[in-house]
């Protein structure tokens, strides 16, 4: 039997996987629209969603520092260098782009109401300037955050399919059968 | 003898003070905003263009009348995409319906500095009665109501779903007067 992550790990990656993707669709297809109950409605769940994975983020980290992620497969060093770059870069793009959602939406004069029930403080007035300029930083860290899954995932199905090695399924949700 | 002129004279230059109306409308000082709910988010928009005309007495409250009308053009909804598209006809349709309107009808002393005054709102041509508590302290009114945007028209058409903009919008005004000359 190999290592795996731990369950809570495994259960946090994959759910967090589908927001972040859910998100990065919601984002490309609301910007789109013009205004309409649906465009405010998409916007809206954007926002859920970034507060969600935002929070599941510092749950995750401490399920890492509880329970340690199982010690990295052989591999040349350049790939284990590469792999724990791009597992820092994802990190730090799933802290920053909510944040730098929230900052926005502040600073566009509309606070973050997580669920439509809670409200997270605006940490910034209402200036049209200073949006403009966080948007900006907002598209660039969620087009890194997109590149860097894609960096992600294509390594992980190299792994999978061309080296046949078992990193990917250790971070599967089923055991593989014996 | 003249302790008793002294008093008269001091009653005689008090009085016009203590009759005084507050008349004279500040514009400059004085506000109009509004708080809709957005799936659940508040977001404050104002007007920039109104005239008040008030006559308070604070001795005979009950006398007191006030009227406003808004430049609905000079509305600010929050964002620029709101701005066009609340002066739309879905919302202010503000082309056939350029000014809205207050007209009180009567006023109520609630005691120390609270009164509720009774008015006729009239938004795209639709007038409804409402009715709003304010504070009155150094010649400024200020008070808040809360006005059903759907009684009025006020987002038709998709919008008329009250589970993305709240039906309830809350109005703030605020006025500062000064007693007539």
């Amino acid at each position: 039997m190999q290592a795996r992550y731990h369950g809570v790990a495994i259960a946090l990656h994959w759910l967090m996987a589908a927001l972040i993707a859910g998100g990065f669709a919601l984002g490309l297809i609301m910007t789109e629209l013009d205004l309409s109950p649906q465009k405010l409605k998409l916007y809206a769940w954007h926002k859920w969603l970034g507060v969600t994975v935002f929070l599941l983020l510092w749950l995750r980290l401490l399920v890492r520092l509880i329970k340690r992620a199982p010690p990295p497969l052989p591999a040349p060093a350049w790939a284990q260098r590469t792999a724990a770059a791009v597992h820092g870069l994802l990190y730090g793009l799933m802290l920053l782009l909510p944040v730098s959602g929230w900052l926005m939406s502040s600073a566009a004069g509309f606070q973050t109401v997580w669920f439509g029930v809670v409200p997270l403080p605006d940490l910034l007035p209402k200036n049209e300037a200073v949006f403009e300029t966080l948007k900006a930083v907002h598209e660039v860290l969620g087009n890194a955050l997109a590149l860097a899954v894609m960096l992600h995932v294509a390594a992980a199905l190299k792994h999978h399919f061309i080296d046949r090695d078992h990193t990917l399924a250790r971070m599967g949700l089923m055991r593989r059968k014996p | 003898m003249m302790r008793l002129l002294l008093c008269a004279i001091v009653a005689w230059l008090a009085w016009p003070a203590a009759a005084a109306e507050y008349n004279r409308v500040e514009l400059a000082a004085s506000s109009i905003q509004f708080i809709s709910k957005q799936m659940g988010v508040p977001v404050q928009g104002g007007f920039g263009k109104f005239t008040a005309q008030v006559n308070f007495d604070p001795a005979k409250p009950e006398a007191a009348r006030a009227r406003v009308e808004i430049d609905m053009a000079s509305i600010d909804a929050g964002s620029r995409e709101a701005n066009q598209e609340v002066i739309g006809k879905n919302w202010f349709a503000v082309k056939e319906f350029p000014l809205a309107r207050f007209e009180s009808t009567s006023l109520t002393p609630l005691g120390g500095d609270r009164y509720q005054v009774r008015g006729k709102l009239t938004l795209r041509n639709v007038t409804r009665e409402v009715s709003a508590p304010f504070s009155f302290r150094g010649g400024v009114f200020e008070g808040r109501f809360i006005v059903k945007r759907l009684d009025y028209g006020i987002g038709q058409g998709v919008w008329a779903d009250v589970g993305t903009v709240a039906d309830d919008v809350e109005v703030r005004f605020k006025f500062l007067t000064l007693p007539s000359k």
